[in-house]
């Protein structure tokens, strides 16, 4: 390993990742630097969020390997400094009777540890998160009477109360409309920017995404470009098109052919 | 109160108390990860269990003095077990280890009652309940589970309220699911094999599940929903327990029914308060 390694949020090493003889990820090998915003773009289907569970440890690849922190997945402990959010929108009980106050104060209790209770400090630190997402007001509601996005900025919460140094969110604007997608981006920006907070952000919404985030990384089951914003705006300028959404599609269908 | 003068009353009283706290408590966790059938299951592996002490009770006398409640117990754990296994081996159909365990253990308790010449007023105690068949040490057994049951969910109420809500969660946040669900299993069988003298084993489930159904439709949070489902359950049992004496019923028919006017009325109460969607963002 170089010595650059404290620098290292993500070390993924030749991972490759597959479901029978269905191939989900080859050889994917990328480091994620401390501090970065990174869109994790790609089509349906090319393993985004495969990668994301190995990278948190969820699945098992069969190949490779993956480093948080300079520590391997498997004998990594510091699960507080990361923050998860999945695409809660489509998977979870909606009838699940928790109040928001509730589904946050769960991500502390990882920290917390086992046979404790939360004390008034953590609950301090449970409306923080919910204040920084602005869903204060909406505590002693049950998540299941939010809206989509809201419930959104309750998983978001949930992921930050416990202070992380690095916040991957999967997919999170699935089912979430586009005014509210475009101030979702602009708190998360905000976050990066205020608490240097490493983001990785897994989407396939890479027109509005990459007014946001540092890097950009394309996934196909292998990694197609990884590199910053400006690298892939250049790389794909000489698509020759007007449009940036436009140029998004020719990118994915030369992902696809290959 | 001339309800509480005989012994057995009181038993059934205690018990039914416990109870009556008991199966909701455990039946919140159960609802929420939509598994209100798994009581089904372990109730009627819970009755192959005393068949199998009423069948052995015949050549033994050792199984004829124990309390068949024990075997019940045993049964209803090694179920309980079992079905967290074949969760894992149909991981795509984990709803399936439900009926598996479900008929085998009526498989085995026909053979049983079979094999012990058929059936017994002791047995149709066990099928629908019975308050005057509750022995005191019944009630010693009951108040141990008890004690078992309120320590684990004081102690776990973090890592279960987060694996209910979703496992992922749980394991980033470094819990170990496996040991607690297990545990968590074997407690609920003992709290079936607990209830079924006052409610029976064909209604035991309705304890877990219906004061859960009620209170999930107007509770504000997980909190709130444990109280109330706690609440409902123990309206029933009591105002149960009540009709089944003086109106000379199944306790178990009499605790289900009141159960299911709980549920009406927290449904309607829910109608009438208005929707609880809200609309906008």
């Amino acid at each position: 390993m170089e010595n650059n390694g404290n620098s290292i949020a993500i070390r993924v090493d030749d991972l490759s990742f597959h479901y029978g003889d269905k191939n989900v990820l080859q050889h994917v090998t990328m480091e994620i630097k401390k501090g970065s915003f990174l869109g994790l773009v790609g089509p349906n289907g090319s393993g985004k969020s495969t990668l994301i569970k190995c990278i948190l440890g969820l699945q098992k690849p069969q190949q490779g390997q993956v480093y948080l922190f300079g520590e391997k997945v498997n004998k990594f402990n510091d699960w507080d400094k990361i923050g998860y959010v999945s695409q809660k929108a489509n998977s979870f009980n909606t009838a699940f009777p928790a109040t928001a106050f509730e589904v946050v104060s769960m991500g502390l209790f990882g920290k917390v540890g086992l046979f404790r209770f939360l004390k008034p400090s953590d609950k301090k630190k449970v409306w923080d998160a919910l204040k920084s997402v602005n869903m204060d007001k909406s505590a002693h509601q049950n998540i299941g009477e939010l809206s989509g996005g809201q419930q959104q900025r309750i998983f978001i919460a949930r992921a930050l109360v416990s202070d992380p140094e690095l916040l991957i969110l999967d997919e999170p604007t699935v089912g979430v409309d586009t005014e509210s997608t475009e101030s979702f981006y602009k708190m998360l920006k905000d976050l990066h920017h205020d608490n240097n907070m490493t983001l990785v952000l897994v989407t396939h919404d890479v027109g509005v995404m990459t007014s946001y985030v540092t890097d950009v990384a394309c996934l196909n089951k292998q990694v197609h470009f990884h590199g910053n914003t400006k690298e892939f705006e250049e790389s794909s300028s000489d698509k020759m098109s007007a449009f940036y959404g436009h140029h998004v599609h020719v990118l994915h269908h030369d992902h696809e052919q290959k | 109160m001339p309800f509480l003068k005989y012994e057995f009353l009181q038993n059934a009283f205690l018990t039914g108390i416990m109870v009556g706290l008991l199966a909701p408590v455990l039946g919140v966790f159960i609802v929420v990860r939509r598994q209100a059938l798994i009581a089904d299951a372990l109730s009627h592996i819970t009755l192959a269990g005393i068949a199998a002490n009423l069948l052995l009770g015949k050549w033994s006398s050792f199984f004829a003095a124990a309390n068949p409640i024990y075997l019940g117990m045993a049964f209803s754990v090694g179920g309980a077990i079992f079905i967290e296994q074949l969760r894992k081996v149909y991981k795509h159909y984990e709803e399936l280890a439900i009926p598996i365990i479900m008929s085998a253990g009526i498989g085995l308790s026909v053979i049983f009652i079979s094999m012990a010449d058929g059936f017994n007023t002791d047995l149709f105690n066990y099928l629908f309940g019975s308050i005057i068949a509750v022995k005191k040490s019944d009630v010693w057994t009951v108040f141990a589970i008890l004690i078992v049951v309120l320590l684990f969910v004081f102690f776990m109420y973090k890592e279960l309220f987060v694996l209910s809500f979703d496992e992922e969660q749980g394991k980033l946040s470094g819990i170990r699911s496996s040991w607690i669900l297990v545990a968590f299993m074997a407690i609920t069988a003992l709290v079936i094999a607990a209830s079924m003298k006052i409610v029976g084993i064909l209604l035991v489930s309705a304890l877990m599940t219906l004061p859960v159904a009620a209170s999930i439709r107007i509770a504000k949070g997980f909190k709130q929903a444990i109280w109330l489902s706690v609440l409902f359950g123990e309206i029933a049992v009591i105002s149960g327990m009540f009709l089944s004496y003086y109106l000379d019923l199944a306790s178990g028919g009499t605790i289900v029914l009141c159960l299911v006017v709980i549920l009406c009325l927290s449904i309607l109460y829910k109608k009438f308060t208005g929707s609880r969607k809200v609309g906008h963002l």
